[in-house]
């Protein structure tokens, strides 16, 4: 994991003085409301419908158990006990008072965290694939680029004040993409070339929102050497050249449907002619450099514990369960990633308590070499645990109701906060997440169901990702009423895809048998081996809408 | 006389004149005082303004620096207008003019300059800031001065931080 070094504590430090100087300023009436405004979100800090919302970043989901334990007393020294994780792998605070933001921000720096750019028309916090390092299939370890592009954005001085957020996601394996590249401002897939070189494929103007897009390729092969060069070119026709004039068609994707992706392309090459051998072009040495920061832990020579597994799988029906829901294969022989899942019933999706949270950091320490990594899906992962030990974490995850075996079945819902705490939303979102994951209770039923993504959003920002959710719902305004809108055969990973709407809305009430008909659908009409969205795929919308509107 | 912020902080009384676009019809009418005019009439009468020291331009946000390529170094003053702080375009035609056309002169920032645009303004080659009459020109030192180092090279900084670290 990256350490700071004296210049990135130092930059840390004075932006904590900087931002609480802002602060004291915008208190004192000398900044208007608006002029705060841009300066506060570029530091997390929203002013939400109940209370001030900050939000904090964890760079490519990265986390250590100190920060964890940080992030706990902050929780209870200045709000109410509890932290919400994101879908861009952050942490939000529900309630601090705007006044002591500036001392948690020096809180956080002392353990090597900020809240820099995690809103505002801005670049964003890069986020990655959560098996980062420990999966088998990787072409390389994105996390040194990521670090990488986090220092190259921090208070980038020409695109402090683009058009719209700008958010960047890198992905490294081949076979699966757990980061939804192609729904990002840029998707950048690392890759090798013929002659074994690594580099990356750059997908541009991916997104969600009011105009769902996937983001088309415009170079196949950028080399690594040249990351930062390329960004630069692209964010700088993105900032000159993208639309001021209507917040909605603000993002870069409108940009690149309008140049075309090979006119944008031909712009973003033009401009990079006269900046790919500036000194920002990396050199082997520097890339060489935060690599060393990624090193594998202290690993075991272990053989696979198959047959211990094996025997405590036979012996405990919910210990199988979870091992075969919840925990994946390592690159190293006698190891395994474990998910925990912060999706257990009756409790708002990514939310933790400051206890949850030590809990967290002491199983970090003791199962996986003090390391977390947080999922778009909202979940956690402990990536380094000895096979031989599942068992032991799995009984102490139980009562911390962190084990719900439920990983990528119909109630891991990825889930915004919505209107119960969120300004822009029109819509709750939590309740419907509630209500679907009580309505669909029967853990064998969803086994049998396999792999449904289902992602909800209280509004058109999409912050709950409902557009690539094989089952996506939107929550609408009408008349002052909350609706929620149904859409199918969205999906994040490779070959991703936007879904169809459905049909006319539903009140909330009526979502779980909704949804429990669109599943009957679904399970009359599968093949052996198919998943939700390849018989959604195969059949089309038709049969789905006759039954939920008969 | 109105004031102007310096790249280091201080205060200075300044005498050039942003001039309009003039009304449909009407021309330029030039000011006594040394006046920064739009660029399009600037190139629009070159022979005319080139080579006095008491003609600049300025650029509006969504005015491309390539207009005046070659011929930056021919004017003593260059501005570029920011109608909104939130308008980040500005940087990128400060930035472009330095960089890439090699302007050398003054570049002033003009328009909804605000205290906390200063460091950002700085680091991509404006040398004089046109601050809001209502900011307090006191506190603009201090904007200024908040980081003593950054992680990319930008006009200010050649080397980004991952070269100096291992240099």
């Amino acid at each position: 994991m990256y350490v700071y070094d004296e210049h990135d504590r130092k930059l840390a430090l004075e932006r904590v003085e900087q931002f609480r100087d802002q602060t004291q300023r915008a208190l004192a009436g000398e900044l208007s409301e608006e002029e705060f405004l841009p300066l506060r979100l570029q530091n997390g800090l929203y002013v939400q419908r109940l209370a001030p919302m900050l939000r904090i970043c964890v760079p490519y989901g990265m986390l250590r158990s100190d920060q964890l334990r940080r992030l706990a007393r902050i929780t209870r020294d200045y709000d109410k006990g509890y932290a919400h994780f994101t879908t861009r792998t952050n942490v939000q605070l529900n309630w601090p008072r705007i006044e002591d933001v500036p001392d948690i921000l020096a809180e956080l720096a002392e353990v090597e965290m900020h809240a820099n750019q995690t809103s505002g028309n801005c670049i964003r916090n890069t986020t990655t694939d959560p098996f980062s390092g420990v999966q088998a299939d990787e072409v390389a370890d994105p996390r040194p680029y990521c670090e990488i592009i986090r220092q190259w954005s921090t208070f980038h001085p020409e695109f402090a004040f683009l058009p719209r957020k700008f958010k960047i996601a890198m992905n490294a394996s081949e076979r699966t993409d757990r980061a939804a590249i192609q729904v990002h401002d840029i998707g950048l897939q690392l890759v090798r070339n013929d002659q074994g070189e690594l580099g990356f494929r750059v997908h541009v103007g991916g997104g969600l929102g009011r105009t769902p897009m996937i983001g088309p390729v415009i170079r196949e092969f950028l080399p690594e050497a040249d990351l930062l060069t390329y960004l630069e070119a692209i964010l700088r026709v993105y900032n000159r050249y993208g639309r001021r004039d209507n917040k909605f068609k603000a993002r870069i994707k409108i940009l690149v449907k309008a140049l075309t992706p090979e006119g944008f392309a031909e712009k973003v090459e033009t401009e990079w002619q006269h900046i790919k051998d500036s000194p920002t072009r990396l050199t082997p040495e520097a890339i060489e450099h935060y690599r060393s920061y990624f090193t594998e832990p202290a690993y075991e020579t272990l053989p696979d514990a198959s047959e211990l597994l094996a025997q405590q799988r036979f012996e405990n029906r919910e210990f199988d369960q979870w091992v075969a829901h919840n925990v994946d294969a390592h690159k190293r022989p006698g190891y395994a990633i474990v998910t925990l899942t912060l999706k257990k019933t009756g409790i708002p999706p990514g939310d933790v308590s400051d206890a949850q949270l030590e809990h967290i950091a002491d199983l970090a320490d003791e199962f996986s070499f003090g390391e977390v990594r947080s999922t778009h899906e909202q979940n956690l992962v402990l990536a380094d645990v000895r096979q031989d030990r599942l068992l032991e974490l799995w009984q102490r995850l139980r009562p911390l109701g962190f084990a719900t075996p439920n990983l990528n079945t119909l109630t891991d819902v990825i889930c915004c906060p919505g209107g119960d705490y969120c300004a822009l939303a029109n819509a709750k979102s939590i309740p419907v997440a509630e209500a679907i994951q009580r309505r669909f209770d029967d853990l064998d039923y969803l086994y049998d169901l396999g792999k449904i993504d289902l992602n909800i959003s209280g509004c058109m920002n999409a912050c709950g990702h409902h557009h690539v959710g094989n089952i996506g719902i939107l929550g609408v305004d009408k008349k002052g009423e909350e609706f929620y809108q149904i859409s199918l055969g969205g999906n994040s990973h490779h070959n991703a895809s936007i879904g169809k709407i459905l049909g006319p809305s539903f009140a909330q009430e009526d979502i779980p048998e909704v949804i429990a008909k669109i599943i009957d659908v679904y399970v009359e009409q599968r093949t052996e081996e198919e998943t939700f969205l390849d018989t959604y795929q195969r059949i089309g919308i038709d049969p789905f809408k006759e039954r939920v509107y008969a | 006389m109105p004031k102007i912020v310096t790249a280091d902080g201080g205060i200075r009384e300044d005498h050039w004149v942003v001039v309009p676009h003039p009304a449909e019809g009407e021309s330029l009418a030039l000011p006594t005082q040394p006046a920064l005019i739009p660029v399009r009439l600037w190139l629009a009468g070159r022979e005319h303004y080139a080579g006095r020291e008491d003609i600049g331009v300025w650029f509006d946000s969504h005015e491309e620096p390539e207009m005046l390529a070659d011929r930056v170094n021919e004017l003593p003053l260059i501005a570029v207008n920011f109608p909104k702080f939130s308008d980040g375009r500005g940087y990128s035609i400060a930035r472009l003019l330095r960089e890439r056309f090699g302007y050398r002169n003054e570049l002033r920032a003009i328009g909804d300059v605000l205290l906390d645009q200063l460091q950002f303004m700085k680091r991509c080659g404006f040398d004089t800031y046109a601050l809001r009459p209502d900011k307090d020109f006191s506190k603009a030192a201090r904007c200024l001065n908040f980081f003593s180092l950054a992680y990319q090279a930008a006009t200010d900084t050649d080397l980004p931080l991952f070269r100096r670290r291992l240099a």
